[in-house]
């Protein structure tokens, strides 16, 4: 049937159940907004306007890992596409499933240096899974059809697609096409046939995984290392949780894998890398079989790749075959979805003890923390984790209280964790934080944020306030870049440049002028009752909380050591 | 780490699309290698193009790169021809000064030598085609130095394997099979 296409796009959106979109319009996205009017589309997607179109961009991305599904973000052209570069190599970096429309200028005036024109498909081709420019109305809904395919199939990841502003306006053909169907149709099909194989049901090499088993047969120290990969895998983590328990080894953690493994769980020993905890990090030296299961060895996590595990068969599972090999040289791998490697592991994983070994590695414990009246981060977030049962979606920002946030609050299922592990974003959380709470009602979000962060995207607190999301955004207010200081304090001889935030705004002050409740915080007791106060004031909160300046964040390995050399612990 | 640079020579099947070759392209500069030489063309099916590339790295290098390129939806395949087992040709014009009859009479003999062909003549100049590898384009170019290139333009090596194998003919190769479930559209 013809119809105008934009009218194609909303189309298509419904074809992939879509309900939710955050974006923010302009000249060039202008008849896509309109159908949410002239055709009534709104009352079937709804659109989340925030205030700027990173905001947009993180809160798609929040509610493409609180939810699992498909994120979708709208902007325009120009400066409308260029203010969500940052978002997308964001959900790149992380492997977050986002579909990303932005309309260009039309046709005519491509390559013209006209109004608000910019090469968005050229710039967003490093940090895209696969990018578009439409210039044909009949290659709409099969492009736009590809574009959701590739952003959920294998290693998830964003897909933009531009659109050229005379082809929203335009007519042209449009057939509805069950989602089951897409496969067999157009793009999809040709994409598929040109691949060597039936790619619809892919299943991990049998002989790979009669290998792990007979690896494991042989080990004396087995350790895993979970990362996002199993976060990302639909259904994983029951079968992950299967073989840990049957393997009865210790399982360390990247930051993406923060979920995989409940965080009080008996085999589990927290992170693993620059802000690993004692017990992985002494552990990965030692173990003689580390299975890293959807993890790609960044230098956050292996800081000094040659020495990494180096007493150790090291065995990669990961979807990704460019990730084998890249970051630390292995000694087996496995190529296939966490949950199918992890599936046939599981059939004829014989139940392990290794019991002894634990012991060794758990004997290890943290230093203890000090208790003297002022207020410390572990006891916010203990506090936090008490008060929501350890059930709360947790959106982050960037730096020390990042690396708080995943050392103290226990998670216990996948999407708890929001955070941008990967591209370090700061200002990520707030919109992160929204598009969680768009995608999971009902639940406790709460954002936890430093001062520095806070700043970078706090503007969303209007979005926050206007659709009344009850989000519970935690200040660790230092009064400074918490994270570079720490740097600053132990290798630059404590030469604080310009990172001292000795600054406005007051955070209370400016909560009460976006219409949301303010606190201030100085003890715990104070902490605890604004926590409460503001899970039952059912709308958006800001606690600032006041920490010491120089708290740090411990353990700490310097970047480009092995491990196990602790700066700080 | 294996860091002696060589040269190698890579095959790749892409989709003929715009922007496929910035696509492949950047992931060379990505890594900081510039690109010796580079020869774009469709296949026997025009919405196929096929990549001839030209790279000096090392070994552990030129794997990653190839990793990475498999990744790309608009690739179909990449193959990493050995030179033993491949041949490998270009096309360079050379427009070479030519204002007496010696000199023109002296280039053609060259040429001939060279199985060159002379391709445009003028009062003043001489132009020549030749088609080869590297020493040979590159002995024909030292002597025609002499009497002043005008001009000189290489179409980049295209190549292709020896004997019946193919860069379709990929059946059963693991890594390939490895990367499709990568791929994968569930």
């Amino acid at each position: 049937m013809l119809m105008r296409g934009s009218q194609i796009v909303m189309e298509c959106l419904l074809e992939q159940g879509v309900d939710t979109v955050f974006g923010y319009p302009g000249g060039t996205i202008l008849n896509i907004y309109d159908e949410f009017e002239l055709h009534g589309y709104s009352q079937k997607i709804h659109h989340y306007l925030t205030s700027h179109e990173q905001g947009a961009s993180h809160a798609a991305d929040g509610y493409a890992r609180s939810t699992g599904r498909v994120g979708v973000c709208f902007a325009t052209s120009g400066p409308g596409a260029t203010n969500l570069v940052t978002g997308i190599a964001t959900a790149y970096y992380d492997s977050s499933p986002v579909v990303f429309i932005t309309c260009n200028v039309s046709e005519n005036l491509i390559g013209k240096d006209s109004f608000q024109e910019v090469d968005i498909t050229g710039i967003t081709m490093p940090i895209t899974k696969c990018n578009f420019l439409v210039k044909d109305v009949n290659e709409l809904a099969d492009v736009i059809r590809e574009a959701f395919a590739i952003a959920r199939s294998g290693r998830p990841g964003p897909v933009l697609v531009d659109i050229a502003k005379n082809i929203t306006a335009i007519q042209g053909q449009y057939e509805y096409l069950p989602l089951a169907e897409h496969p067999n149709h157009g793009r999809l099909a040709t994409l598929l046939r040109r691949s060597n194989r039936d790619l619809k049901s892919p299943e991990p090499n049998r002989g790979d995984i009669d290998k792990l088993l007979e690896l494991i047969a042989q080990s004396q120290r087995p350790m895993v290392l979970v990362g996002g990969g199993v976060i990302r895998s639909k259904g994983a983590v029951p079968e992950f949780r299967r073989f840990i328990e049957t393997l009865d080894a210790p399982v360390g953690s990247t930051i993406m894998g923060g979920g995989a493994c409940p965080g009080n769980h008996p085999l589990f020993t927290g992170m693993v890398g620059m802000h690993g905890s004692h017990a992985s990090n002494m552990a990965t030296a030692e173990c003689d079989l580390l299975i890293a299961i959807g993890c790609r060895f960044s230098d956050r996590v292996a800081t000094d790749p040659p020495s990494f595990a180096q007493n150790a068969k090291i065995v990669h599972i990961d979807i990704d075959r460019a990730e084998i090999d890249k970051n630390v040289q292995t000694y087996h791998h496995i190529i296939g979805d966490a949950r199918r490697v992890l599936e046939l592991l599981n059939e004829k994983l014989p139940q392990h003890d290794f019991s002894a070994w634990r012991a060794q590695v758990f004997a290890r414990k943290e230093l203890p923390h000090k208790k003297d009246g002022i207020l410390h981060p572990h006891e916010i977030l203990e506090t936090v984790s008490a008060l929501t049962n350890g059930d709360a979606i947790i959106a982050t920002d960037v730096g020390q209280h990042q690396m708080w946030s995943c050392q103290y609050y226990h998670f216990s299922r996948p999407g708890q964790l929001l955070t941008s592990g990967g591209f370090g974003t700061m200002g990520f959380g707030l919109g992160a934080a929204m598009g969680a709470t768009a995608g999971n009602p009902g639940k406790v979000v709460v954002h936890c944020t430093g001062d520095g962060c806070f700043r970078m995207n706090c503007h969303e607190l209007a979005t926050v306030e206007h659709y009344r999301f009850p989000i519970i955004t935690i200040i660790f207010d230092n009064r400074t870049l918490g994270m570079v200081r720490q740097w600053q304090n132990l290798i630059y001889d404590k030469r604080f440049s310009q990172t001292t935030l000795d600054r406005g705004p007051d955070f209370v002050k400016l909560a009460e002028a976006y219409g949301l409740k303010g606190f201030r915080v100085k003890t715990q007791a104070e902490f605890e009752d604004a926590f409460r106060q503001a899970l039952a004031a059912g709308c958006g909160c800001v606690i600032d909380c006041a920490i010491d300046m120089d708290a740090m964040v411990h353990p700490m390995v310097s970047g480009g050591s092995p491990v196990t050399e602790f700066l700080l612990h | 780490m294996n860091t002696i640079v060589k040269r190698h020579t890579l095959s790749v099947l892409v989709e003929n699309t715009a922007g496929v070759l910035s696509q492949v392209s950047r992931l060379f500069s990505r890594k900081g290698y510039n690109i010796e030489s580079l020869a774009v063309g469709t296949t026997d099916d025009p919405a196929v193009s096929r990549i001839t590339i030209e790279v000096m790295c090392g070994e552990q290098q030129i794997g990653q790169i190839i990793n990475q390129l498999r990744k790309q939806f608009s690739v179909y395949s990449v193959r990493l021809l050995p030179p033993e087992q491949s041949i490998r040709r270009e096309l360079v014009l050379i427009k070479v000064k030519a204002e007496s009859r010696e000199v023109r009479n002296e280039v053609i003999q060259i040429a001939n030598i060279f199985r060159a062909s002379i391709i445009d003549v003028s009062t003043q100049s001489l132009t020549l085609a030749i088609i080869g590898q590297e020493s040979k384009d590159d002995a024909l170019e030292k002597l025609l130095a002499e009497f002043g290139i005008l001009e000189l333009v290489r179409t980049g090596m295209v190549a292709l394997e020896r004997g019946e194998a193919t860069i379709r003919n990929n059946s059963g190769n693991k890594v390939r099979e490895e990367f499709d479930l990568g791929k994968n559209i569930l």
